[in-house]
């Protein structure tokens, strides 16, 4: 059944929308998403590194022999990494070092080389652009949200600006460690919820 | 030595990859259904982050470096550790066959395993020397086979609980890790 470009973008969204769905690329969604602003910097740069890669997959794939599939992924991840890396050490320093260590671990994040070989190793490059668009979004959704939700309780504030106000007293223990995955679990099961109806 | 001892500690408990750092969360919501698995899981990558630790900083100190070409380091690390593992696996399927059996499918799973790529690079930026890499590289293995196995320890006890409906399988799971990450929060206090 062929799906046509809209639904390739929007099953993205829902469908297929990671970390949720597809549970893949746990590690940067827990790590960076101490704040909206980390989370919503870290969706961009791995939109990024989505669309390049699933583009040029999807246009080397007739080339790649499928043995060794999975290593010519790695390194055209790879590359398109360091791109971003050096793009925000340029123009983005100030969340290029909180986000840190998780720049370059976007290589090993299961979600780019997931939608690579699921995806643009067997499709045209306009669809694996699109794929990868959607995707890209819904990750960066996910993250925003809860980076949102962390952000909220954790430190009582949203983007850096105060929302309840010098009384309210931080729920610390959600920008912890075992907040993240409480909350991620949580949100996991809300999911299931609204989706089993 | 108390110095190391003091590193080895702290990288295994206190600083715990998984439940303090968050990295390697793939594998382990994955092979931790199963205490088999877990302990298959947690060997290998004992088994290639010592190698991988020990390999990327050479190559970091020895060739990257004396050449400034730093800015390689991502594809560099990532293609040395997808090699290592390749290489590891043919070894052993030759020379240890019951080794081989024991860890077999989960060693291409290490690659993508962002506990492996995370640790050489944390090594670097942290600026070990090359014995301080190896006694961090092999803790911080042994720091994720412990949370590992614990963790699947429990989630067996979970399989026989009567989970509602919309929190089963992975939504538990990682509700459970976060009890355990408290768990294991407590440990901050001791650094």
């Amino acid at each position: 059944m062929a799906k046509t470009i809209t639904q390739e973008f929007t099953k993205g969204l829902w469908d297929e929308i990671p970390p949720f769905r597809l549970v893949l690329g746990l590690c940067p969604v827990l790590a960076v998403t101490k704040s909206v602003e980390n989370g919503l910097g870290m969706g961009v740069a791995v939109v990024f590194v989505l669309v390049c890669s699933n583009m040029l997959v999807s246009l080397l794939r007739n080339i790649i022999p499928s043995k060794v599939r999975i290593a010519c992924f790695i390194v055209i991840i790879a590359t398109f990494v360091i791109v971003v890396e050096l793009l925000m050490q340029a123009y983005a320093y100030p969340l290029f070092l909180k986000l840190g260590i998780f720049i370059p671990l976007i290589v090993v994040n299961c979600v780019v080389l997931g939608r690579a070989e699921a995806f643009a190793y067997k499709n045209g490059p306009v669809r694996s652009i699109v794929d990868g668009f959607g995707i890209g979004i819904g990750f960066t959704i996910s993250l925003t949200a809860l980076g949102a939700l962390r952000e909220v309780f954790g430190s009582g504030t949203f983007f850096g600006m105060s929302v309840f106000g010098p009384s309210f007293q931080p729920f610390t223990f959600m920008v912890e460690a075992p907040g993240a995955f409480v909350c991620l679990g949580l949100m996991l099961s809300l999911m299931n919820l609204a989706g089993n109806k | 030595m108390g110095d190391y001892v003091l590193l080895a500690i702290s990288c295994i408990l206190v600083n715990n990859i998984l439940l303090a750092q968050y990295l390697g969360c793939c594998p382990f919501m994955g092979t931790s259904k199963k205490m088999e698995t877990a302990i298959g899981m947690g060997m290998a990558v004992i088994f290639v982050l010592v190698m991988a630790g020990a390999i990327t900083w050479l190559i970091d100190a020895y060739i990257l470096k004396p050449v400034k070409l730093e800015y390689l380091r991502t594809i560099a690390f990532i293609i040395v550790i997808a090699s290592l593992v390749q290489f590891v696996e043919m070894f052993l399927r030759k020379s240890i066959p019951a080794l081989y059996k024991g860890l077999g499918i989960f060693l291409p799973l290490i690659t993508t395993n962002c506990a492996v790529m995370g640790v050489c690079l944390i090594n670097i930026n942290e600026e070990y020397t090359f014995i301080q890499s190896l006694v961090t590289s092999f803790s911080y293995a042994t720091g994720f086979g412990l949370a590992l196995v614990l963790f699947a320890g429990v989630r067996e006890r979970i399989l026989l609980a009567r989970v509602p409906k919309p929190l089963e399988d992975t939504a538990i799971g990682l509700v459970t890790a976060g009890m355990l990450a408290l768990a294991f929060f407590a440990f901050k206090g001791m650094a």
